[in-house]
């Protein structure tokens, strides 16, 4: 193994290959060389780094110096400043410190540990970073039993939004005798605000896939499908030469570890409804039909996909797996609070410092999460509210900052954990404007299936576009909580039970503006 | 044409969506016609009914003609906040349409959709398969005359 003095970690993503990060890296390259610096510094491809810029972002390890928006032009001075001289070049520094980095700053670390570090399209660095272990492991030294119980120790809980106990789901499916099980992972993600799974997945494609075929040794399946968004080019393109690795490595296909357990995992494409993120309308999209959710039960895990026991996680749920059966379920617990063990991955967006992607505990406060993870807020600006959770989620103002951010402590301000996002918002947005905005993303996603979720969604939408307008009464503003709270009440699926949620919480801790503009 | 992509996916009526998306990328005007409907009711032996409630359900899908590059402008939250109404006025000048519509010229669609999952690059746009970030009225303008020229 060669050892080099400096690694240049480049994050490959949408943003920067649109920037040309082909050609910079190329050009880097050359420089390097023709510097004679081609022996001492080495460049990795890598997945998110954690924060975004508006083009190529780089990570310098040891030194742990991060850059943003490097250009081709910038090369030169860059070699020559930092690898030459060793003075990291200020002007192009995150911060002023230049050490900002959510994702590579801190430890603690479960579900992101190889992102950014690992080239995510090379299985040898994935196994030289201890992956595959925890297959081996639950192959070749467990029962099934003792995997489903491990992840019942472990107490994690789903990361889709809803947070139901994940070993607790194996264990209705595993024991069922049937000719044919599934495992289908959610990658459908579709909550505006959140892409940590898509980060996830681009990151490190491989540990989503040990994730899949432990819970399939688990529940007794032996096919796995990974239903994903249609617009994820990088992330599918990813995960495809990542499965081809596994095939070649035998690691996936027939008699895997010589251990007689078969599996194979393929991958599905959606097509832009993000009612498929209900894992019954999920199912029924991967069946080739329009995504309606089904009436439960009977559950999935009983009769999903084919009609066959089918167990459906949410990508970063997977993605813990390797970690829990590598490391034991007491390691896991060390992580989070009590009732809500492990950690959680968000985006936080809007307006902070450093947008970005980051691994916190369980419990963490949401002051935390925005002050030491993004930077604060953007210079200039003040905290007025973050909506938490994407459009199915609350908006949360200043003086609840201090939540404990997991599933048992937010219920109790009716709010939810959702899929990870965190949306900031400034003293200058409307809430009005921002619920308006949700309101018409529930009206376009209704499925239409019933009657509640697709005429509610159109009344709170015709009676929000009014009071935004400034033509409504406080009456208006009731009636849309009576109609929200009907939905909730009446909805077939999650969907239409979940805008309660953003209207009641705007409501309930922005009073000030409704009443401000409906008496203009 | 529309048999030969039909017989790349085994006739399962669950390859249907992989079949529709293949189809309407083929197509120059990306969109499955009514020819093609027929074709692929016949090839998985499903009515074209269940074929056209499928269409309409997603939003990837048109069973209309569209413009030769397809503009997909997200309108969610993130965005929102980040001024893409801004942008969707700006892009429905430049290209003199309505949302939905295709500019004169043939080379443009507009139309609207819910979150690309790049809501940290917001406001996002993603042209054919491209995605575009970190939109300002002037960018667009660039991005729009570049693909123009282009063509």
């Amino acid at each position: 193994m060669k050892f080099y003095r400096s690694h240049i970690l480049v994050g490959i993503n949408e943003t920067s290959l649109k920037a040309g990060v082909q050609d910079f890296i190329q050009t880097l390259r050359l420089e390097l060389k023709k510097n004679n610096l081609q022996e001492e510094i080495n460049i990795l491809e890598t997945g998110p780094l954690g924060f975004f810029g508006k083009g190529i972002c780089l990570s310098v390890y040891p030194e742990n110096v991060n850059y943003q928006d490097v250009r081709i032009e910038d090369i030169s001075e860059l070699v020559s400043e930092h690898f030459l001289k060793g003075r990291p070049l200020s002007r192009l520094m995150l911060d002023a410190a230049g050490k900002f980095s959510p994702i590579l700053n801190y430890n603690k670390r479960i579900v992101l540990r190889n992102s950014g570090i690992i080239d995510p399209e090379s299985i040898d660095e994935y196994i030289g970073a201890g992956g595959y272990e925890a297959l081996e492991k639950a192959l070749t030294q467990m029962e099934p039993k003792q995997i489903v119980d491990e992840v019942k120790k472990s107490g994690l809980r789903g990361r889709g939004g809803a947070g139901f106990p994940a070993g607790m789901k194996w264990s209705f499916t595993a024991p069922i005798e049937a000719v044919q099980k599934y495992v289908v992972v959610n990658a459908d993600e579709g909550e505006p605000g959140t892409f940590k799974d898509r980060l996830i997945m681009e990151g490190d494609p491989h540990q989503l896939l040990e994730g899949i075929m432990i819970c399939g040794r688990a529940i007794g399946a032996n096919k796995g499908w990974i239903y994903i968004r249609g617009e994820y080019k990088l992330c599918i393109e990813r995960l495809e030469k990542a499965i081809a690795q596994c095939r070649e490595y035998g690691i996936l296909g027939k008699n895997i570890f010589e251990s007689g357990f078969d599996f194979d995992i393929d991958i599905r494409i959606g097509a832009g409804a993000y009612v498929c993120g209900e894992e019954t309308a999920l199912i029924e999209s991967l069946e080739g039909n329009r995504g309606n959710p089904r009436w439960k039960p009977p559950f999935p895990g009983v009769k999903g996909l084919w009609r066959c026991p089918t167990v459906v996680n949410n990508v970063e749920t997977l993605a813990n797996i390797p970690f829990i059966i590598q490391k034991g379920a007491d390691e896991f617990l060390k992580y989070g609070t009590p009732e809500c063990p492990g950690t959680k991955v968000y985006t936080i967006l809007g307006d902070v410092a450093h947008p970005g992607l980051c691994e916190v505990d369980m419990g963490s406060t949401l002051r935390t999460i925005i002050n030491d993870y993004a930077g604060g807020m953007k210079k200039g600006f003040r905290f007025k509210a973050a909506l938490v959770g994407g459009a199915a989620g609350v908006i949360i103002p200043d003086r609840l900052l201090d939540v404990k951010m997991d599933f048992a402590s937010l219920n109790q301000y009716a709010a939810v954990l959702g899929s990870g996002a965190i949306l900031v918002m400034n003293e200058h947005q409307s809430i009005v404007d921002i619920l308006w905005s949700i309101i018409r993303f529930f009206r376009h996603e209704s499925c239409g299936k019933c009657a509640p979720c697709r005429n509610g969604s159109e009344q709170l939408y015709r009676l929000i576009t009014k009071i935004k307008k400034g033509e409504g009464t406080m009456d208006d503003v009731e009636l849309m909580l009576l109609i929200a709270e009907t939905m909730q009440q009446t909805s077939f699926c999650a969907l239409g039970q979940s805008p309660i949620m953003a209207i009641r919480s705007a409501i309930e801790n922005f009073k000030d503006e409704f009443i401000t503009i409906t008496s203009n | 044409m529309y048999k030969e992509i039909c017989k790349k996916y085994s006739p399962d009526k669950d390859n249907l969506i992989y079949i529709l998306h293949d189809i309407q990328d083929t197509h120059p005007q990306h969109y499955i016609s009514e020819e093609a409907v027929e074709v692929i009711a016949e090839y998985l032996g499903v009515p074209a009914n269940h074929i056209y409630g499928v269409i309409t359900f997603y939003s990837m899908y048109s069973t209309s003609p569209r413009g030769r590059n397809i503009i997909r402008l997200c309108e969610s939250p993130p965005c929102y906040i980040k001024g893409s109404e801004n942008i969707l006025r700006k892009m429905k000048i430049m290209l003199g349409v309505e949302t939905g519509g295709t500019s004169k010229d043939g080379l443009f669609t507009l139309e609207l959709c819910a979150c690309l999952g790049v809501c940290g690059n917001a406001p996002v746009m993603m042209v054919n398969n491209d995605v575009y970030g970190d939109l300002t009225e002037d960018k667009v303008e660039e991005i729009v005359e570049k693909i123009r020229r282009g063509n």
